[in-house]
């Protein structure tokens, strides 16, 4: 396609318009402030992570027909599993593993609710949510203690660059697993025969299946996926991000994912980018918290990640195409 | 009404038509409380310990009795809140945020306005308390009518946006100003809003009065059944009816307490009770229940309201304003859900506090489907829940169990109750279920 035509679909031209803008104010920012904006930068990286960790849970899910409310339940399972295997074990690797796979049973639960016994959608992520919550405060006892947490894994010489390296390449690595699940679900999902089929199954169920596309393990497959994806989230903020588990930690992070998703339009790489605006939201509300220096509760700004999410549902979700069969249980015939 | 159902004639019918009903519910949560016991039992407690413990709390002492149904007032409420939303294809799960800017408007006409008769002060500070969430209820239905954002998400973030705004104004501008106070709680409401708590001292009298006034009124219904009447207008006849059993009712009681208390005065220390607690707040949620379900089933706001819940497709061809009714049925959903907050803060609370009543949105969604979204079906629902988390405070004194089991036991019940495929394979029941099955998961995108 024409480039000029290709970009001239406004589609297109608001994520331009949009990082170039980015971009601009940020190297305005780095000249006259160079800690500030650094370290705004790099709690944007840190904030978006698991959000956009929860929307690649949310896409794989929806581009498969099922819709997950229940992303908030799976981080915050996951979260608490991962952080007592810490207290247990001591061992970040299997916490982190352990957290994924709380992740990936939940996703099991959601997908034998929604494609086996066709469950409302919605009332099956409900559950998820209402046990997470339920299982987390009963078994939380306060006072534990960990050997650490996830520390940042510096990448040679590529973090000696100025501003770009302080913020992308001195990370942990569950943040910059984040970014190459971006690319790689990106790739899986519009490059490779699986996503072809994922996609077909969330657009039109039984075309697929008259193709021989079994729909129920392609659901299950992607959910169960999907919520590794949550679990991780989930350890991020307890193995890396804190360090220690507080009873409902997720404040709602799951449902921003879900807005994140719509935002970036199903897309993994778009999704990225709407992950990175509300963690920028985030970083500036931190920063300013931090100053003082404004006479602003801290209630009003701490409101604006939600209304932000409101803003761009309202503005947002007319215009994006959520997948054909979204939320619709399939019936063999 | 199912094949079985229609074969049997008779007096009881109706009857079955109730058991088939509550039979899925009532599986489910005794389900629930097994698989619970089950988590009781891995975590080292003795569940049927912690069962006991859960009850004696809930029902062992007149307190405790009045605590639950205290508890289970707002409980109705949300639950009728997020019943009514189900009923238009809605998910209300800001039936929380609607609540607590109930709560907190019913206290800042509480303790602002006084040297007004409790007459006049209650009822303005229950309305606008409820007005003010039927204002919040409105937002995610505007926005889910003009621009398609989907209400669970909006509702959610509302409920956020709900909390930091009360968090503000209570440790704000209307903090409790006097010296002893430092937590973040608005000043006491004025005594002449609040809704009291008058007990009824529990005689033999009384208690064979309500015996003789349940049966009159079953016999009375019964018989009515079967007289026909010559009466055109079906509200008109359900009205006569229902008369008839209150007069019944009511009359069989007066000759019972005027005559029984010549004979037995003698309080009945039954479950070591002395008298019954009848929190006027409750038997406001009672009223509250029987008007929605009356608004539900018989108006024709109502039957547009389920229809646009059932097909919106089908509800606009039949030049139903589809827009306007998921607007309305949000403001009602939110009315309901800020009533319930005003009734807590006038009732139980006395005054506004931040992290007083969290976690009641929530608790509507399992309520409603637990009531199968029948209004009159969410007050057991709601007494069931109410008496759970009242008695959770004992239990966790008495035999050392978190009071967040009682979480769990929510959430499988919520479980069991949507998944009534497992249930019904359980106790071995073919039929389908009753009602509408409630259908909300629609996509993001269509309004």
């Amino acid at each position: 396609m024409n480039l000029i035509t290709h970009l001239k679909s406004r589609n297109k031209l608001l994520p331009l318009f949009l990082s170039m803008i980015g971009f601009i104010v940020t190297i305005i920012a780095f000249n006259l402030e160079p800690n500030i904006t650094q370290s705004i930068l790099r709690s944007t990286i840190r904030q978006s992570t698991p959000i956009v960790l929860g929307a690649l849970c949310g896409i794989l899910c929806e581009r498969s027909g099922i819709v997950n409310i229940g992303i908030e339940g799976q981080m915050l399972l996951s979260a608490f599993i991962g952080f007592m295997t810490n207290v247990w074990t001591g061992n970040l690797f299997i916490s982190v593993l352990a957290g994924m796979i709380t992740g990936a049973l939940l996703g099991l639960l959601l997908a034998f609710m929604s494609v086996t016994l066709k469950l409302d959608q919605i009332i099956g992520g409900t559950v998820i949510n209402i046990l997470a919550l339920g299982l987390t405060g009963y078994f939380y006892t306060s006072g534990l203690t960990t050997a650490g947490k996830i520390q940042p894994l510096t990448l040679g010489f590529l973090a000696d660059i100025p501003l770009v390296g302080r913020v992308l390449f001195n990370n942990p690595p569950i943040t910059y697993s984040a970014i190459i699940l971006v690319f790689l679900l990106q790739f899986i999902l519009f490059k490779t025969t699986w996503g072809l089929r994922t996609r077909a199954v969330g657009e039109h169920p039984r075309a697929a299946d008259t193709l021989g596309i079994n729909v129920f393990v392609n659901r299950y497959v992607n959910v169960i996926f999907g919520g590794v994806m949550a679990g991780l989230a989930g350890a991020f903020l307890t193995l890396e991000a804190v360090g220690s588990f507080e009873r409902a930690m997720t404040n709602g992070r799951g449902f921003v994912s879900l807005a994140v998703m719509i935002f970036g339009k199903w897309n993994p790489v778009g999704a990225w980018g709407a992950a990175l605006l509300f963690g920028f939201a985030n970083a500036m509300q931190t920063q300013i918290q931090f100053w003082g220096t404004l006479n602003i509760p801290h209630q009003f700004i701490g409101m604006l990640p939600y209304l932000l999410t409101i803003i761009v549902l309202a503005g947002f979700v007319g215009r994006a195409r959520p997948p054909a069969a979204d939320g619709v249980p399939y019936e063999k015939e | 009404m199912t094949e079985e159902n229609l074969k049997q004639p008779g007096y009881f019918t109706w009857l079955n038509q109730l058991w088939l009903s509550i039979r899925v519910p009532l599986a489910a949560v005794l389900l629930a409380l097994l698989v619970g016991a089950v988590i009781l039992w891995v975590s080292g407690v003795n569940p049927l310990g912690a069962y006991a413990a859960l009850f004696e709390g809930a029902f062992g002492r007149q307190i405790y009795l009045q605590r639950t149904l205290e508890k289970a007032t707002p409980l109705i409420f949300s639950g009728l809140s997020v019943a009514f939303a189900f009923k238009a294809g809605l998910f209300n799960i800001g039936a929380q945020g609607q609540l607590l800017l109930g709560a907190l408007t019913s206290a800042i006409i509480g303790f602002t306005i006084t040297g007004l008769p409790a007459l006049i002060h209650i009822p303005l500070a229950l309305l606008g308390g409820a007005l003010v969430g039927a204002i919040f209820g409105a937002i995610p239905g505007a926005l889910k009518t003009f621009t398609g954002a989907h209400e669970v998400i909006t509702t959610i973030m509302l409920n956020y946006i709900a909390i930091n705004i009360t968090d503000y104004l209570a440790d704000g501008p209307l903090k409790d100003p006097s010296p002893s106070n430092v937590v973040a709680r608005t000043p006491s409401i004025a005594d002449s809003a609040v809704i009291s708590t008058p007990e009824i001292a529990l005689t033999f009298g009384v208690i064979i009065a309500l015996i003789v006034m349940l049966l009159t009124s079953i016999l009375v219904f019964l018989l009515f059944k079967h007289i026909k009447f010559k009466v055109k207008n079906k509200i008109l006849l359900i009205f006569i009816r229902f008369s008839f059993v209150l007069m019944a009712g009511l009359g069989a009681a007066f000759l019972v307490k005027v005559i029984a208390p010549k004979f037995y005065t003698q309080p009945l220390r039954f479950l070591s009770y002395s008298a019954i607690p009848l929190p006027i707040g409750f038997l406001i949620a009672l009223v509250v229940a029987v008007i929605v379900w009356f608004i539900l089933i018989r108006t024709t706001i109502g039957f547009e309201i389920r229809t646009v819940g059932l097909n919106q497709h089908a509800a606009k061809y039949a030049g139903i304003k589809v827009r306007l009714l998921i607007i309305l049925a949000m403001v009602i959903s939110g009315f309901l859900a800020g009533l319930g907050g005003s009734i807590e803060t006038q009732g139980i609370v006395g005054r506004f506090q931040p992290g007083f009543n969290t976690g009641l949105g929530f608790d509507g969604i399992t309520i409603a489907l637990l009531g199968r979204n029948n209004p009159l079906g969410v007050i057991p629902a709601a007494l069931l829940v109410g008496s759970m988390k009242a008695g959770s405070n004992v239990m966790q004194f008495q035999a050392g169990v978190a009071s967040q089991i009682i979480d769990v036991i929510q959430a499988l019940m919520l479980f069991f109750v949507a998944a009534d495929m497992i249930v019904r394979w359980v106790i071995r029941a073919k039929s389908k279920p009753e009602g509408e099955s409630i259908k909300l998961t629609t996509g993001w995108g269509n309004q």
